[in-house]
């Protein structure tokens, strides 16, 4: 076995992984805060590069464009608590669930009307291609944009991670998680709460669909990276933001090294089930998944 | 005034514990059962029969197959499609393979397997619930998908791995016409139907019901907790593999594995929440509603538009009927989170009372 | 555009059935898709087909006088919406459905017998079922102009061209990236026997649906380093493919598209990534050709016609839809010589029709479409009817045609396709028309 192969499989599985992370963190953002399994996170980050990228299109200066975006996301946050969440506070997960699902058809329609279903080019102008010297010394093709991608879910992590622990408001986030009635019954305002929330995972939802975005272009599949997730949260827990990260690593690593190894003996194409597969498989060992909670059944 | 149950004495358990033990709800059925099975192939035409109410019983029974699981015992599962088109295919194969091989015996060998399958991958809930099940019931939905068109012997070698169903064919008698069709899959859906009504209202239909409720007082209580979670697993997957065989025999009558995707497995689902979770009438009405919708939209949007005289847009009529559709089920599951089946049980309520509420 | 309501349009049968008919309007369904994943390809090539049907009603007043009509019905690009809009169209007053597009593989196979049954002729222009190429087996389907197969020995042609020659092969090394379905299997067969042939080595690599992450794939690509790549995508998985070709390196000048990889959609969302990318095409695209200008100057100088955004016209799914749209109302016109000029035709004459197509080299100048697409005849022995294909390259802003017509390899396609035809009608107990006595 060429080992320098091998590495470049392990690093370009990692960084794939860290792509499958960006958007597993927006699921365990609204699982952490409202237990809504959300279904719909596909669609905002479809929206959000969609609403973005248009407006690049249309000469708004970058940063200005992001900073709108974010606002048109809060917005959204704010019109599907009121909407939708709140008259659904208590039902059963998987109303909710169902909820969301509903959500992401009304999301996918509006975007598609307002902005139309043709795909777009996005380039962030961060290179997309090996680098150089890299490649010439180790014989492994990492590039830039890879970089970046880790960078900017590092960042995302560490700040998500202080902002649930270390500020007031994420201790409330982690109270309304426990249990809504209690947070409601201490004085938690519970509408609020989840209003940040959903405004944090559009903001989630707007970097996970430029990073997507960048490396795809901006389209209608843009809703498919959710299904990319769902093995990183079974794995990582959905509410951990530190097992969305580790669990991107281990399902984009183990994913690539199948495909590439057990791949070509039994025809290819595994990667469509090999992470649920893995995930299964760990979870039968650990069923919290690795950072989830454990719960104890009492009679 | 009409729907009363006063002066029905019941006068032995057997009859106290009959499957529909007012008289009005058997007569209700009984005038059910005749328009379906004799005035709509009356007066149904090609388009209502062979588009609209063949795929719209399929899907029922798949719904019933689903709601035995997730609304009975308690298991969410996302792997529906893949039961179906395990369903399909191996009738297929069977019809193919085994000579002489009577249809209505491939069907049941297609639910069979389905229902082996449905054990294998039913084997987590014994380990791992709720939305950490719901995901990994995934992995049989693409593991399956992946295995039908990888191994070759499924469709016969047949380049493209589409399959093209035999010809339905019971003693002698070919059913090809849309009416002869419909009426094929309205008799097995009908006999399902009623086993399954029947089923959960017995022994084991309780058990499951317990599962759901709590497994832990379930299995406290002795209700065997692995035979009774892979009993539901298999009984569920046989009504979806009967449904995908249908899917493929009586419907489409061509059919390739990505007819049987992920979406078609969150329709279903959408189905008996929508209809009502643990209810076998909640999967038609979920069935009907699901199905239904977005032919009514899109008649609807033309009719607006031709009224108005207006012309919108082709995409934008599509992406409206869409965002109309998930508005629907988000409304829906406000005003009534237990289903349109519980809405029409306190219409039965209001009904009893009618016209002097107290 | 006229939008009748089925309920209305039902009445409308029931009260006027024979008024209509003598309206003299001929029905062709437009069953696509606006939304989705696919709306780039559905939208385009159906624009394209109702833009020409729209200038033929606006310039010759219709065909020898009878208008074309159209209804829009979403599929969603899903098999059962496919066969609802199916349903819904066969009888649509005032003709019934003429011919079918379903531009999609899934609802071609699922409406084979279905149309076959009911006499509605099903035109599946480079998709569906190769091997209904074999007029015999399949009298209502035609995959017309050229198929799966014929396209797969054309880019191995090419290929070899570049080489300097077919017996450059030799020792090569070929990678066919593929979309893991029905529509992605289908060259594998055809692609194996000439490596035998050829004496070239061949690897299939599967991209499992939707193909928005490659890197395995494109690892094992890297590893093989291939001579050429043959790239079988749908979708998000073309962009995404060329990206990750660029990831690791691998020229795109060396990468040839199957046609439904080589539309603008696929290629911009890659951005400068998609330079050199080379696709096959059984059309090509421009504004310039002289029907293009006719559609410009009689249906969108007037304020119609399906874009809004005016940049897809000419695109290459739009040229697509414009020649769709010419077969078909070709097809008409030769059915109307036929059976009665001037007056609606049904289904099983619209079948006629399209057996008897004969667009020549002539018969396209005067349609104004000389290099739109290949000169076309079809038989009863023969629905596909020409197979030959042309290449063209991304040069970073547009496509560029870089060959002219290129012939199939028709003994190794046609050899398969009565193979497989006869396959399927032994399976289906099928007795194959003797074509010598069709008139």
């Amino acid at each position: 076995m060429n080992v320098s192969f091998f590495f470049e499989v392990l690093a370009g599985g990692l960084l794939a992984g860290v792509m499958y992370s960006l958007v597993a963190l927006g699921f365990v953002l609204i699982y952490k805060a409202s237990g809504v399994f959300n279904y719909a996170q596909g669609s905002l980050v479809f929206l959000a590069a969609l609403c973005f990228v248009s407006m690049l299109e249309g000469g708004v200066n970058f940063w200005l464009a992001i900073l709108i975006t974010l606002a048109v996301m809060v917005v959204l946050g704010v019109v599907i608590e009121r909407v939708v969440l709140r008259p659904l506070v208590n039902q059963p997960q998987i109303t909710l669930f169902m909820a969301t699902i509903g959500l992401s058809f009304v999301l996918e329609g509006i975007s598609q009307i307002i902005w139309g279903s043709q795909p777009h080019g996005l380039e962030l102008g961060i290179q997309d291609v090996p680098m150089e010297w890299l490649s010439e010394k180790t014989n492994i093709n990492i590039s830039q944009f890879d970089l970046f991608a880790a960078l900017v879910a590092g960042v995302l992590v560490a700040a998500l991670a202080v902002f649930f622990h270390k500020t007031r408001v994420g201790r409330a986030l982690r109270a309304v998680a426990d249990d809504h009635q209690a947070a409601l019954s201490v004085g938690i305002p519970l509408q609020h709460i989840w209003t940040i929330v959903w405004a944090v995972a559009g903001f989630v939802a707007l970097v996970a669909g430029l990073m997507w975005g960048a490396r795809n272009g901006v389209q209608y599949a843009l809703t498919f990276v959710a299904l990319k997730a769902l093995p990183v949260l079974i794995l990582g827990g959905f509410e951990s933001i530190p097992g969305a990260i580790v669990g991107g690593l281990i399902i984009g690593a183990s994913e690539k090294m199948a495909e590439v190894y057990l791949g070509p003996a039994v025809g290819g194409g595994i990667e469509s089930w090999f992470p649920y597969v893995l995930a299964l498989a760990f979870l039968l060992v650990r069923p919290q998944g690795l950072f989830g909670e454990k719960i104890i059944d009492r009679v | 005034m009409l729907y009363r149950e006063a002066g029905q004495f019941k006068s032995s358990y057997a009859e106290d514990q009959q499957i529909f033990p007012i008289l009005q709800d058997r007569i209700g059925m009984i005038v059910l059962l005749a328009v379906a099975f004799i005035v709509v192939p009356t007066i149904g035409n090609q388009y209502w029969l062979s588009a609209i109410l063949t795929p719209f019983l399929v899907v029922s029974l798949a719904a019933i197959g689903l709601n035995i699981l997730t609304g009975y015992a308690g298991q969410l599962s996302l792997g529906t499609a893949a039961f179906m088109a395990v369903g399909a295919f191996m009738a297929y194969n069977a019809e193919l393979r085994i000579p002489g091989m009577p249809i209505l015996g491939s069907f049941i060998i297609g639910g069979l397997c389905a229902a082996a399958v449905g054990i294998v991958f039913g084997l987590p809930s014994l380990r791992i619930k709720g939305f950490y099940l719901a995901v990994a019931t995934l992995a049989c939905q693409f593991f399956v998908l992946w295995a039908i068109n990888r191994v070759g012997w499924f469709s016969n070698h047949s380049s493209s791995g589409v399959i093209t169903a035999q010809k339905v064919e019971i003693l002698g008698y070919t059913f090809a016409t849309p009416v002869s069709k419909y009426l094929l899959t309205l008799s097995i859906v009908t006999v399902m139907a009623l086993l399954a009504k029947n089923l959960m209202r017995s022994e084991t239909g309780r058990a499951f019901m317990a599962i759901r409720d709590m497994d832990v007082a379930a299995s406290v209580i002795g209700i065997p907790m692995m035979k009774t979670k892979l009993l539901a697993f298999a009984i569920s997957s046989f009504y979806c593999g009967v449904a995908g065989a249908l899917y493929a025999f009586c419907y489409l009558g061509t059919v390739e594995p990505e007819a049987f995707t992920l979406d078609l497995s969150f329709r279903i689902l959408f189905m008996i929440i929508v209809g009502g979770v643990g209810s076998i009438m909640g999967s038609f009405i979920g069935a009907a509603f699901i199905t239904l919708l977005p032919i009514f939209l899109n008649l609807a949007s033309d009719l607006i538009a031709s009224a108005l005289s207006i012309e919108i847009p082709h995409a934008i009529v599509s992406n409206v009927e869409a965002i109309v559709f998930g508005g629907l089920i988000i409304l829906f599951l406000i005003l009534e989170p237990h289903g349109l089946a519980r809405l029409w049980q306190i219409a039965k309520e209001k009904l009893r009372l009618w016209p002097f509420p107290h | 555009m006229k939008r009748i309501s089925i309920a209305l349009a039902a009445a409308a049968a029931v009260v006027s059935g024979a008024a209509l008919a003598q309206a003299k309007e001929q029905f062709v369904p437009a069953n696509g898709y606006w939304v989705g994943p696919y709306a780039p390809g559905g939208s385009g090539f159906f624009g394209g087909i109702i833009d020409y049907m729209a200038m033929v009603n606006e310039r010759d007043g219709g065909v020898n006088g009878v208008k074309l009509t159209w209804e829009k019905c979403e599929t969603e690009y899903n098999n059962a919406r496919g066969v609802e809009c199916y349903e819904r169209s066969k009888k649509h007053p005032p003709t019934g459905a003429t011919v079918i597009h379903p531009l999609s593989t899934g609802i071609t196979y699922s409406l084979i017998e279905k149309a076959t049954a009911d006499h509605i002729p099903i035109i599946s222009m480079g998709y569906g079922r190769t091997s209904a190429a074999d007029g015999r087996v399949f009298p209502y389907v035609f995959p017309l102009i050229t198929t799966y197969w014929s396209q797969a020995t054309v880019m191995v042609k090419y290929m070899g061209q570049k080489m300097g020659g077919m017996d450059k092969w030799k020792g090569k090394k070929l990678v066919l990236i593929y979309h893991d379905s029905a529509y992605g299997k289908e060259p594998i067969p055809v692609l194996t026997d000439m490596a035998k042939q050829y004496g070239y080595e061949f690897t299939p690599i599967a991209v499992p649906h939707p193909g928005n992450e490659q890197q395995a794939q494109w690892l094992q690509v890297r590893q093989i380093k291939p001579d050429w790549v043959i790239l079988w995508g749908w979708g998000v998985m073309n962009p995404t493919a060329l990206k990750a070709a660029a990831k690791v390196g691998y020229p795109r000048e060396k990468m040839i598209g199957v046609w439904w990889s080589g539309a603008e959609e696929d290629v911009i969302p890659a951005g400068t990534a998609a330079k050199g990318f080379v696709a096959a095409g059984f059309n090509a695209p421009g504004a310039d050709f002289p029907v293009m200008k006719d559609i410009q100057k009689y249906v969108y100088a007037k304020g119609k016609g399906e874009f809004e955004d005016k940049s897809r016209f000419g695109s290459i799914y739009h040229t697509r839809g414009v020649v769709g749209g010419i077969v078909t109302v070709e097809a008409i016109r030769l059915a109307q010589e036929k059976f009665g000029k001037g007056k609606p035709i049904t289904g099983e004459q619209m079948r006629w029709g399209i057996e008897h197509l004969n667009i020549d080299a002539k018969r396209l100048k005067e349609l104004g479409a000389t290099g739109l697409m290949p000169p076309t005849k079809i038989s009863c022995m023969d629905h596909e009817g020409s197979g030959l294909v042309k290449f063209q390259q991304w040069d970073g802003t547009k496509w560029k045609v870089i060959t002219d017509w290129m012939e199939p390899d028709r003994n190794l396609v046609r050899t398969k396709v009565e193979a497989d035809a006869a396959q399927y009608a032994k399976e289906k107990g099928i007795t194959p028309r003797d074509c010598s006595k069709e008139m």
